[in-house]
């Protein structure tokens, strides 16, 4: 029975891992410019496709990775100074702009991929499983576990200790003070778009090696990462990393013990921290 | 690209034709107008596609005719959802006033569109559409299952073959819906009938990413092989696991002939190796007319068939050859519905007769088989045993069958013993 | 900022033009089935029921200043109980005001929830309500009929032809519009228009603005349910697809297009969407990509809609 236990509770961390990579970026865009990004989801889709393509054509899992990450950040730059500028401010013409794009990305991703699900190609030292404490597990997802936890200290350190990280900290708490100190706030918020939608391409990539990508695979991890950074909190990057780990886990028992209330098991605590504590349970008021 | 064009004629057509009476008789030399419902978009779209490029296919074969008229297909997107189907398949009738409804993929959409016919007689043909009750209890007149087959039809000969490798134990593992719950119904009766036990049955949404949580629970059970039903990206998916679980090599994966088809495993690797499924249609097999049909649908659109275009086709096939003995009269519904009751496929690519039963459902020759590697690298199906003429029916009475309630979640046909 | 548009803060009597404008459409919305093709008047019927949907978006978005993701759902749980009493062999008047009941209920649910928060959080918030109901309805298998859905004989005998159909459906789209427009323009009205453009100074006059919300979005809620109770009749099937997050967000959309804080800006949008579906669908299976374009190019050129555009442009501020 134990062996079982550690089973699934592997099964939940190494999805909630892939959930935090993806979340973390929408988290920095939703805390520091505060577009609900929805078309984050097709980010992380198109990012999976272009990781893909790239990795068969080249043969290379890790070009494939950053292949993906590259594409996306191009993506996420046409995104905020091609679209997105025409609507600074109001947050309600944002959101639904960016609705709009997602929209646009799943259908012209359907136009040049097909419908055929596609799966990242695992790189030979991933392949197969490990044995131990009397459990037969994939090394592959290991691996993202692992990565989950490199890319949380990767954007710790620089959240934390890096003056961009204190810029991004200071806007999330108050942009105008910012902008008028004379710190060129604008240039930070595109780094950041950038920087979110490259995590969106990360979680693409390496996601799509072992959930595939498949047309509506943009809208299930949309409404996870709504839900994770909903559940902890606008900006937070804790937030994310205990939201991730929430909604993974609940997601993964769910599967198991409830597979009839599969959506309750998200919607229910997201509807309900949105109704009595909008701020999740690490986000700062505005 | 021909869809267009006929879809242009199509529109032009409506739009030019005045306030008219809702049925136009058409002189018998006039176009045959098929409309052609399929999901071109959303999940299931490659699905959709194949669909649409197997009909097409076998047309532009025979010169762009049917029965000696033009045939003109309409294609309507049914975005794999009822409410779409219903409105498509009414635009269909309304407004470009086809003789004959083809298609739809998922079983919800074409039970939408066949509810929607029951009501006007409009003859509708469903080569994928695999519902069991369709031409069983729910059977309606005006809707046929030409060159499709029922969900439950092929699991049976598969249960048969199981017991025959000497597996007693079997767990199975399914999409959560009617398409899921009858082809494990299927299949568990006719291994409890024969002697087996199913210890366990996991169910699962439909479009699941995660199969961690059941191949942990199937890997303690200790059976002799595991039955899984799985469509489209879940069928990849659970491959994909069950090998990297360490599952594959370990239990035998026998399953539904939708997830080791084409569409599945044209973009995987090794492991597919060796899953068996059973089926009407093997692509790798070597009669020679499945090889040549196989050779010209490689030839024209790159890739091998799948069950979506060979249905379809074969489906298209057996329209022409009943509209023939009839001289192509579609506008009497009653003599072309007939006709297509009666008449038997001859130049199926299957190299076989295929005859429709009492019902409207299709009897095949049913292939076990499995999937190895083709010539050209990849991964194909090819037949290793073979089960002659099994109906819907298996070896039960229809109308005893019939009063057994369908399959479905709570009812699976095991046998306690 | 509350809502995507900054309408006016003045009521004002109704204009000779604006009044003008509606007779126009009105007339055009009952002289348009006697010219166009059979087939056509059925999506005219659906124009007007989704309208309905529209202007029921609208007085929460544009009048209340809350934009919302889950009317679709509440107008898909009026069809499910419409055609579920038809499918037990319940008569379709009781059916429809049951339906109107349920969805008028769950609209106070969520209102109750949902009043707390405002902006992006309550749209996000009513996105999340509006799945819990499309979750329920597709997985509880032995009363919705699951995936399946079910199908309806809400349809009386009378109304079986398209024509008949569609002037009863605009005799009762014509009172229900009747009434919301009075019901924007009463008292109650103005305090939701004063809460959009500010809560707080409502708050300190002394308005209990928690209370208007909760109604304002109860009210809503009704009108939507009404929509989809028609939409029972005029199916006669219904599906999860009828309460997912594209049914609420094509509402919204349709709202959004015709002009947010002008009511009957929907009829506008609810044509210029479903016109443009079908006309588009003929062509290409691109629907998805040209709504998707169609939202990014009213938000950046045209966030008042049609009817919003029209209004700042005959420099009229006021209704």
């Amino acid at each position: 029975m134990s062996g079982l236990n550690a089973f699934q509770l592997l099964n939940g961390l190494t999805f909630a891992a892939l959930l935090f990579i993806v979340a973390s970026g929408f988290t920095l865009i939703f805390g520091l410019l505060r577009i609900v990004n929805l078309a984050h989801g097709a980010l992380y889709l198109t990012g999976g496709y272009a990781g893909y393509a790239l990795a068969s054509l080249t043969g290379s899992f890790l070009l494939g990775v950053l292949g993906a990450m590259a594409a996306v950040a191009v993506i996420g730059f046409v995104l905020d100074q091609g679209l997105l500028r025409f609507v600074r401010g109001h947050e309600l013409r944002q959101v639904l702009l960016t609705l709009g794009v997602a929209f646009l990305l799943n259908d012209l991703t359907l136009v040049i991929f097909g419908g055929d699900t596609y799966t990242m190609p695992t790189p030979e030292p991933l392949k197969g499983a490990v044995r131990f404490a009397g459990l037969f597990y994939p090394k592959y997802r290991l691996f993202v576990l692992a990565l989950g936890v490199v890319v949380f200290i990767a954007l710790w350190l620089l959240i934390n200790k890096t003056r961009l990280g204190a810029l991004i900290r200071a806007g999330v708490d108050d942009a105008e003070t910012i902008a008028a100190m004379g710190i060129n706030i604008r240039r930070i918020f595109l780094l950041t778009f950038l920087l979110g939608a490259a995590l969106a391409g990360l979680g693409g990539a390496v996601g799509g090696a072992f959930l595939t990508l498949y047309p509506s695979a943009d809208a299930e991890i949309l409404v996870f990462s709504l839900a994770v950074v909903i559940i902890g909190g606008r900006g937070s990057l804790v937030g994310a990393a205990v939201g991730a780990l929430i909604v993974g886990l609940l997601n993964t028992v769910g599967q198991v013990m409830f597979p009839e209330f599969a959506y309750f098991v998200i919607f229910g605590p997201m509807a309900a921290i949105l109704a009595f504590r909008p701020l999740g349970l690490f986000g700062k008021a505005a | 690209m021909d869809r267009r064009t006929f879809l242009k004629t199509g529109a032009a057509f409506a739009a030019a034709a005045p306030i008219a009476a809702p049925y136009v008789a058409r002189a018998q030399s006039g176009p045959v107008r098929i409309g052609l419902l399929a999901p071109l978009t959303g999940v299931v779209a490659a699905g959709g596609r194949e669909m649409v490029d197997g009909f097409n296919m076998y047309f532009e074969e025979h010169g762009g005719e049917i029965a000696g008229r033009k045939v003109e297909v309409i294609v309507e997107d049914d975005a794999a959802n009822p409410d779409t189907a219903l409105q498509k398949a009414r635009r269909l009738v309304e407004q470009a006033n086809v003789s004959m409804l083809f298609g739809d993929l998922l079983a919800n959409t074409g039970l939408a569109v066949a509810n929607y016919v029951k009501g006007n007689g409009m003859p509708y043909f469903i080569p994928i559409i695999a519902a069991d009750d369709l031409t069983q209890r729910a059977r309606i007149k005006n809707v046929v299952r030409v060159a499709g087959y029922t969900a439950s039809q092929f699991p049976r000969p598969l249960a048969d073959w199981a017991l025959k490798q000497g597996w007693r134990k079997v767990a199975t593992v399914s999409q959560d819906y009617t398409f899921g719950h009858e082809q494990c119904g299927g299949f568990c009766q006719t291994f409890t009938e024969g002697g087996g036990k199913v210890l366990g049955q996991f169910w699962h949404p439909l479009n699941t990413s995660d199969f961690s949580p059941y191949l942990g629970q199937l890997a303690n059970l200790g059976v002799d092989a595991v039955f899984a039903m799985e469509t489209g990206a879940d069928a990849t998916r659970l491959m994909q696991q069950y090998a990297s679980f360490g599952l594959k090599g370990q239990i035998p994966l026998i399953g539904a002939m939708n997830m080791t088809d084409q569409s599945v495993i044209r973009t995987m690797g090794d492991e597919v190796d060796g899953v068996i499924v059973a089926a009407h249609f093997a692509e790798g097999s070597p009669d020679p007319v499945t090889k040549d049909f196989v050779a010209r649908y490689q030839k024209k659109f790159q890739k091998l068939p799948s069950l979506y275009g060979f249905s379809m086709y074969s489906g298209a096939m057996w329209v022409d050859e009943a509209l023939k003995t009839v001289k192509g009269n579609v506008e009497d519904r009653d003599v072309f519905l007939g006709a297509v009751m009666k008449t038997d496929l001859t130049g199926s690519p299957l190299g076989k007769v295929v005859k429709l039963d009492d019902y409207g459902n299709p009897i095949y020759d049913v292939a076990i088989r499995k999937v190895v590697k083709g010539p050209q690298g990849k991964y194909w199906n090819m037949p290793i045993a073979q089960y002659p003429n099994v109906s819907q029916f298996w070896t039960y009475d229809p109308a005893t069958y019939m009063k057994q309630p369908p399959y479905s979640r709570d009812f699976q046909g095991i046998k306690k013993s | 900022m509350p809502h995507p548009v900054a309408p006016a803060p003045v009521p004002a009597p109704a204009s000779r033009l604006g009044l003008a404008a509606v007779a126009c459409g009105a007339l055009a919305f009952a002289l348009l089935p006697l010219v166009v093709p059979i087939y056509q008047v059925s999506i005219l019927t659906e124009i007007l029921i989704f309208a309905v949907l529209a202007m029921a978006v609208d007085v929460l978005a544009g009048y209340t200043g809350r934009t919302p993701l889950c009317h679709g759902a509440i107008f898909g749980v009026a069809t499910y109980v419409v055609i579920y009493w038809s499918q037990h062999g319940g008569g379709p008047l009781t059916g429809i005001a049951l339906g109107v009941a349920a969805a008028t209920g769950v609209a106070a649910i969520f209102g109750l929830l949902a009043i707390r928060t405002s902006g992006v959080y309550f749209l996000l918030l009513t996105l999340a309500l509006g799945m819990i109901v499309w979750g329920v309805c597709l997985r509880w298998t032995s009363v919705t009929g699951g995936e399946n859905g079910l199908r309806g004989a809400a349809r009386p005998e009378v109304l079986s032809g398209h024509m008949a159909f569609y002037y009863a459906v605009f005799a009762a789209v014509a009172v229900i519009t009747f009434l919301m427009w009075r019901f924007v323009r009463s008292p109650f009205g103005m305090t939701l228009r004063g809460i959009r453009d500010s809560e707080s100074r409502m708050r300190a006059l002394g308005y209990n603005v928690s209370l208007h919300l909760f109604l304002a979005f109860t009210i809503s809620g009704f009108f939507a349910g009404l929509a989809g109770a028609i939409y029972a009749v005029f199916n006669d099937f219904v599906s999860p697809s009828t309460v997912a997050l594209s049914q609420s967000v094509e509402g919204l959309l349709m709202a959004i297009t015709g002009g947010i804080g002008t009511l009957f800006g929907a009829f506008i949008g609810a044509a210029a969407i479903i016109g443009l579906e079908n006309l588009v669908s003929l062509y290409t299976e691109r629907w998805q990509s040209v709504l998707g374009l169609m939202f990014i190019i009213t938000m950046i050129f045209a966030p008042e809609g049609v009817l919003g555009r029209v209004r700042d442009l005959l420099g009229r501020r006021a209704r």
